[in-house]
């Protein structure tokens, strides 16, 4: 009972959160570029809670999750162009559509890739990424709608604060359930003592497919949303330095936690968008210096993360509620 | 004819561009093979190599013969600082929080000194060290630049493997590749031929950068990135941890991506690489000299 009482919990605090954006949002006290950005966040908490399901529960290493996003993003983009999709109604097929040929692909790329371990996983996964951005460089030579290293233009801006926030926290709790159910238990297995958890018959090779597969397809519902949020797509906002975005949120929050994402990714894209409006030009570009010594020192210090393993009972994240 | 002489020109091209691949990957075969870990930092270390050789010449005005040394002692420093600050702290982490910190490392580098009061992230023009002239021998062509990347790049090789089979610090580093553990209890002072490793490969690295500067010459901080992954896969591709399996991956990467420019289109080129790195991947992941396939 206490598994569906934290769900109840789950619900009603975000029911909070969102009553409490929605009032700032009506009233006008956020610009349109602040509503923006906390849009963005809901967005970049989604697709890093895949690479969290991936690398921190599982135990495997991606550095090419951006291109995953990337796929979702065009797909969608591609599709909503194709079938003129304008309102939310034939959003929602197009959203899930984005993400399922993300999963997909993820699948398929998966079968092969993750029999590497560690660091040849990491650099296949790399090599994938940067793979999916030349592909998107070139691919006005298949479909001039793509419009390849000139970007995709003209998407309709349907996702708004209902969407990107109540996606989100259905995902969310998806993912939670999954968490707590025994594939979870299997991911954490896997991630522990993968030679272990076969031996005590843990179909190794099968959950590390599906955690792959899952993660990639949350990292597609990302970019579908970033797409119909942002109008304009570009493979430059899909490279390598993107992927790595994402694992900073999911190492600096956490391994293994739901919270450690949701906190580290607020706080990503405050730093990331939320500076550039309070801090002048010349400091902005101090950013990146201090971030990577961040990551280094999260290594050194807490090489799990800040909130490894932990989910906040508060929130309703927690296996007790 | 036209074609052949064109086909010539394009396997020099790619030598040129091959003999820089496999000075880098030399570093990160060496580096994975006593530590075990792809040193994302090390296509920085080769930038930081560029821009000392771009400063010595343009700045300061010094001879090309003082340049070399020069670079290659503030590449080796540069490499020895990464490993005693960054690496060392980590020596029994788990492989996957080394590698983070690598990347850490090497995003510090790149954002650091893009800042605008240091190296700025804009494209500078690499100075010509001297005037180019090329040498015709019926349809075969070569400049001098591409006659003194390859002399150049041939004698560090003999050096190196001098250095390495030759020596007793070059056995020690054999010995540490082979196990740390039984190394360390036959007297190898193991955290020394670490740094002594990073050393050598950063100087190599520095090596590459002048001359990536003397043939490409547009340098910038971002610079490292991509001939840094290209490299490892170069790395990859001969077998990791093994030092002619790096300077064949090395040629071979060369030649591939200037293939592919030539004759299907430039935009595709890092695809192919990449293309390639998934085939060794999957069916031979010890590379092409490698051995046995145990645990990748």
């Amino acid at each position: 009972m206490n598994f569906l009482t934290g769900a109840k919990r789950f619900l009603l605090s975000s029911l909070l959160v969102y009553l409490f954006l929605k009032i700032f949002f009506i009233s006008g006290l956020f610009s349109e570029y602040v509503q923006q950005i906390i849009l963005l966040a809901f967005i970049v908490i989604l697709t890093s809670l895949g690479l969290n399901v991936i690398y921190g529960y599982t135990g495997q290493f991606s550095l090419g999750h951006a291109g995953f996003y990337g796929i979702g993003a065009y797909t969608a983009a591609y599709l909503g162009t194709v079938f003129q999709v304008e309102g939310l109604l034939g959003f929602w097929p197009i959203l899930f559509l984005g993400g399922a040929v993300a999963g997909l692909l993820g699948y398929i790329i998966g079968v092969p890739i993750l029999k590497l371990r560690d660091d040849f996983l990491a650099i296949a996964t790399l090599g994938f990424g940067i793979l999916i951005r030349v592909l998107l460089d070139n691919s006005d030579k298949v479909s001039e709608l793509l419009g390849g290293s000139r970007g995709f233009i003209g998407i309709p801006k349907i996702v708004n604060l209902e969407t990107a926030f109540w996606v989100m926290v259905f995902l969310i709790l998806v993912t939670r359930n999954l968490i707590f159910s025994r594939f979870g238990l299997f991911w954490q297995c896997i991630k522990d003592d993968e030679l272990a958890a076969g031996v005590f018959g843990i179909n190794t090779a099968g959950l590390k497919l599906m955690a792959f597969t899952y993660g990639c397809f949350l990292a597609g519902i990302g970019g579908a949303l970033y797409a119909y949020l942002y109008t304009f797509l570009h493979p430059s906002n899909f490279d390598f330095l993107k992927s790595i975005d994402f694992l900073i949120i999911v190492i600096v929050g956490g391994m293994g936690s739901i919270t450690g994402t949701l906190y580290a990714g607020l706080l990503w894209v405050a730093v990331i968008e939320g500076l550039r409006i309070v801090l002048p030009a010349q400091m902005l570009e101090l950013r990146w210096v201090f971030i990577p010594i961040l990551l280094i020192g999260v290594m050194m210090w807490k090489p799990l993360g800040l909130l490894s393993r932990k989910e906040s009972n508060l929130l309703g994240l927690g296996e007790r509620g | 004819m036209d074609l052949f002489a064109y086909l010539l020109e394009q396997i020099v091209n790619g030598l040129q561009l091959g003999a820089v691949y496999a000075l880098i990957a030399l570093g990160y075969t060496m580096v994975y093979g006593v530590l075990r870990l792809i040193n994302f930092a090390h296509g920085d270390v080769f930038m930081v190599g560029a821009f000392t050789a771009y400063y010595l010449i343009s700045k300061w005005h010094l001879p090309i013969y003082l340049v070399f040394p020069l670079t290659m002692t503030v590449t080796a420093f540069l490499g020895f600082l990464i490993e005693k600050i960054a690496y060392k702290p980590l020596r029994n982490a788990p492989k996957i929080s080394l590698l983070i910190t690598a990347v850490g490392v090497s995003l510090f580098l790149e954002y650091f000194l893009s800042l605008n009061s240091l190296l700025t992230p804009n494209y500078i023009g690499f100075p010509r060290p001297f005037d180019v002239i090329s040498y015709h021998l019926g349809l075969f062509t070569i400049t001098n630049i591409q006659l003194s990347i390859f002399s150049i790049t041939s004698l560090s090789l003999g050096v190196l493997y001098l250095l390495i089979y030759k020596t007793k610090y070059g056995q020690a580093m054999r010995a540490l590749s082979h196990d740390r553990e039984t190394a360390s209890l036959m007297g190898v002072p193991v955290d020394g031929i670490i740094s002594f490793t990073f050393i050598v490969g950063a100087a190599l690295a520095g090596l590459g950068g002048i001359l990536y500067g003397f043939a490409y010459p547009q340098i910038n901080v971002f610079m490292g990135i991509m001939p840094g992954i290209k490299s490892f896969i170069a790395a990859v591709l001969g077998g990791i941890g093994i030092i002619h399996g790096a300077v064949l991956g090395g040629l071979i990467i060369g030649l591939s991506e200037v293939f592919v420019s030539a004759f299907l289109s430039s935009t595709l080129r890092d695809g192919v690489i990449f293309f390639v790195l998934f085939i060794v991947l999957l069916l031979k992941p010890s590379g092409i000299f490698g051995k046995k396939i145990d645990k990748v």
